[in-house]
């Protein structure tokens, strides 16, 4: 192929007339090519244009696989993504081949991928330029990060760089849908990657197989020109905005759970940091994860969407990106509202004008503590909240309903994860209506009694074990000092005891 | 005066799981305008039926809640000496982590 690298430029050249030429005669006939495949030109008496459709489209066929063989030698410069180094730094030369059609900047094989891009008026040639020399660092390859990487990648993104250090599960395919059933059990970012690459292989891809933490982000970020979270955790959200207002990096933030979701930029074009409008973290007890409350799967689709939507604003310097504001979805509704947020704010200690906030501070800050949460959605700080006497395991309780031993089992989670599974004769009072519904338990406990002629036990499990140590907790201190609680609940049960139990 | 309260990212399961109240709020004897102030206690002791302290702490709403009156931040408007009008819209958003 090497000796055909000069030739061809003659050949195109040659053959520029035909295909003004052709070009000119489809022009003319191309909506009725179509036509005709439907059968709308069947029986047309005109042979006449049905032969010179023919010709046309076989003429079509000889140039589209001439340009194919051109645009594979200008490949060495664009296939700069099986690169595999860490760094993303795009030197002017190395990312957009420059030498494809000097007149506009974008290659032959660009202009072609992204013609539908450059037939914008509003985005243009100019635009896709931008993005293709921007670096995007996506945080995350989740419910979020899945549809923002795909449509980074399809976009022409520059660089794409993907940051996380989780493997695919069976349990997030429903929302995370950059990864496959074929990657379960391998590193999300290999999958990510692996998608993107497919989608777009002209692109570079950057993979970094780790957390996000306070020792490797100014490091991992700085290599950025743009940041989006879509990370799944409250932690992770404030070390980012205050590793990107180090940095100087404007940060599309989206978050989603259950049937809502949120968006907005930070710390761009003076709009307020994370801190600017969160100056204190909420109480762990308000931060709902999507392992625990759920999330419909295509809401943090939606979200990621819109953020990539931002991010691509943001490259390419295109519209008003949402700064200042923030976005709302409600997905039962079917409502998005935006409202307008406070700006930045003077008093920040994070961006503000007397902020202290370095990068040594940053190094040693301890977002965990700050927030009172872990930094991954799994992970959940488990409660140790009663004395070893008014716990039991679960295989020891299963000693006791062997044994036949009279008892009452209370289940103290919410009703609708109550009618996804339940253990047998348990009974569902869920920990939030507890308090008024003593008297169910008292009667239960008379009838055991009665049934057994002896005393019976009161046992209470929940999902995980946490809320079942609560309610022992209440319990016990009204009227049930009997009660204990099955330590590590349901799951503990069916890791332990009964592997036919479901998990969710 | 009649306003429309709306809770979102979670709140409304501390009002029974309802979003959208539509409420009609008296202000103190002898005053004439009705102030945020007065209608976070209101809401607290009128619409609140769980745990209070994940709406409010202190006399203001708690971290982690945006307060958006007529879709615009409160914080723009005067926070918590805000004069609420007739038909205005109050929104109390808890903001979400997830993804
Ligand atoms: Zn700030």
């Amino acid at each position: 192929m090497r000796g055909l690298r000069s030739p061809p430029t003659l050949v195109f050249r040659f053959q520029t007339p035909v295909s003004t030429t052709v070009a000119r005669t489809t022009s003319n006939y191309l909506g009725e090519t179509e036509m005709g495949s439907k059968g709308v030109w069947s029986g047309s008496s005109d042979a006449h244009l049905l032969g010179e459709i023919e010709r046309l489209k076989l003429e079509k066929e000889e140039l589209e696989s001439r340009i194919r063989l051109l645009q594979a030698q200008l490949k060495p410069q664009g296939a700069a993504g099986e690169e595999q180094s860490a760094s993303c730094s795009l030197s002017p030369l190395s990312c957009p081949p420059i030498n494809g059609t000097a007149l506009t900047g974008l290659s032959l094989e660009m202009i072609h991928r992204y013609g539908r891009h450059l037939l914008l008026p509003d985005f243009g040639v100019e635009a896709q330029l931008k993005l293709s020399r921007s670096s995007i660092l996506v945080v995350g390859a989740g419910g979020l990060g899945s549809p923002v990487a795909m449509y980074l990648a399809a976009c022409g993104v520059g660089c794409l760089g993907i940051v996380d250090s989780d493997i695919v599960e069976l349990n997030n395919l429903h929302r995370q849908i950059i990864h496959t059933e074929a990657y379960i059990g391998q590193s999300k970012v290999k999958s990510a990657a692996s998608t993107c690459h497919a989608i777009n292989s002209s692109i570079k891809l950057v993979e970094h197989r780790e957390a996000l933490q306070v020792v490797n982000a100014l490091d991992i970020v700085s290599k950025y020109d743009i940041v989006v979270d879509a990370t799944d955790n409250l932690p992770s959200r404030y070390m980012i905005s205050d590793c990107c207002v180090l940095l100087n990096k404007p940060l599309v933030s989206g978050a989603a759970l259950g049937l809502e979701g949120q968006l907005t930029v930070y710390h761009h074009n003076g709009g307020p940091c994370y801190r600017c409008l969160f100056p204190n973290p909420p109480p762990a007890a308000a931060c709902q994860r999507c392992s625990d409350s759920g999330v419909l799967g295509v809401v943090p689709g939606v979200i990621g969407c819109l953020q990539a939507l931002e991010a691509i604003k943001v490259a390419s310097d295109v519209g008003e990106p949402l700064s200042g504001r923030m976005l709302l979805f409600d997905a039962l509704s079917s409502r998005i509202r935006t409202v307008k947020i406070r700006g930045r704010s003077p008093l920040c200690p994070i961006c503000g004008e007397n902020a202290t906030f370095t990068r040594e501070v940053f190094q040693s800050f301890d977002y965990e503590n700050f927030t009172q949460s872990p930094m991954s959605d799994k992970s959940s700080n488990s409660l140790d909240l009663l004395p070893e006497s008014s716990r039991i395991s679960s295989k020891e309780y299963n000693k006791i309903v062997n044994n036949g031993e009279p008892h009452i089992l209370v289940d103290v989670r919410p009703a609708h994860h109550f009618k996804i599974a339940a253990m047998p004769n348990s009974i569902n009072i869920p920990l939030s209506i507890l308090e008024t519904n003593l008297s169910t338990i008292d009667s239960a406990l008379k009838q055991a009694d009665q049934d057994s002629g002896r005393c019976a036990d009161l046992y209470v499990v929940c999902r995980r074990g946490n809320d079942s140590q609560r309610a022992v907790d209440f319990l016990s201190k009204n009227g049930f000092p009997m009660a204990k609680d099955i330590v590590g609940g349901l799951q503990s049960w069916a890791r332990d005891v009964d592997h036919s139990f479901p998990t969710y | 005066m009649h306003l429309t309260l709306e809770f979102g990212g979670g709140l409304e399961l501390l009002c029974g799981s309802v979003k959208t109240h539509s409420v009609d709020v008296k202000s103190e004897p002898g005053e004439h305008e009705l102030k945020m102030r007065d209608l976070l206690s209101w809401t607290k002791s009128n619409l609140i039926k769980e745990r209070p302290e994940m709406f409010m702490k202190g006399n203001t709403v708690r971290p982690g809640v945006l307060v958006l009156i007529n879709d615009c931040d409160w914080e723009l408007c005067g926070g918590l000496d805000t004069e609420l009008e007739e038909k205005d819209v109050v929104v109390f958003i808890s903001t979400l982590h997830g993804g």
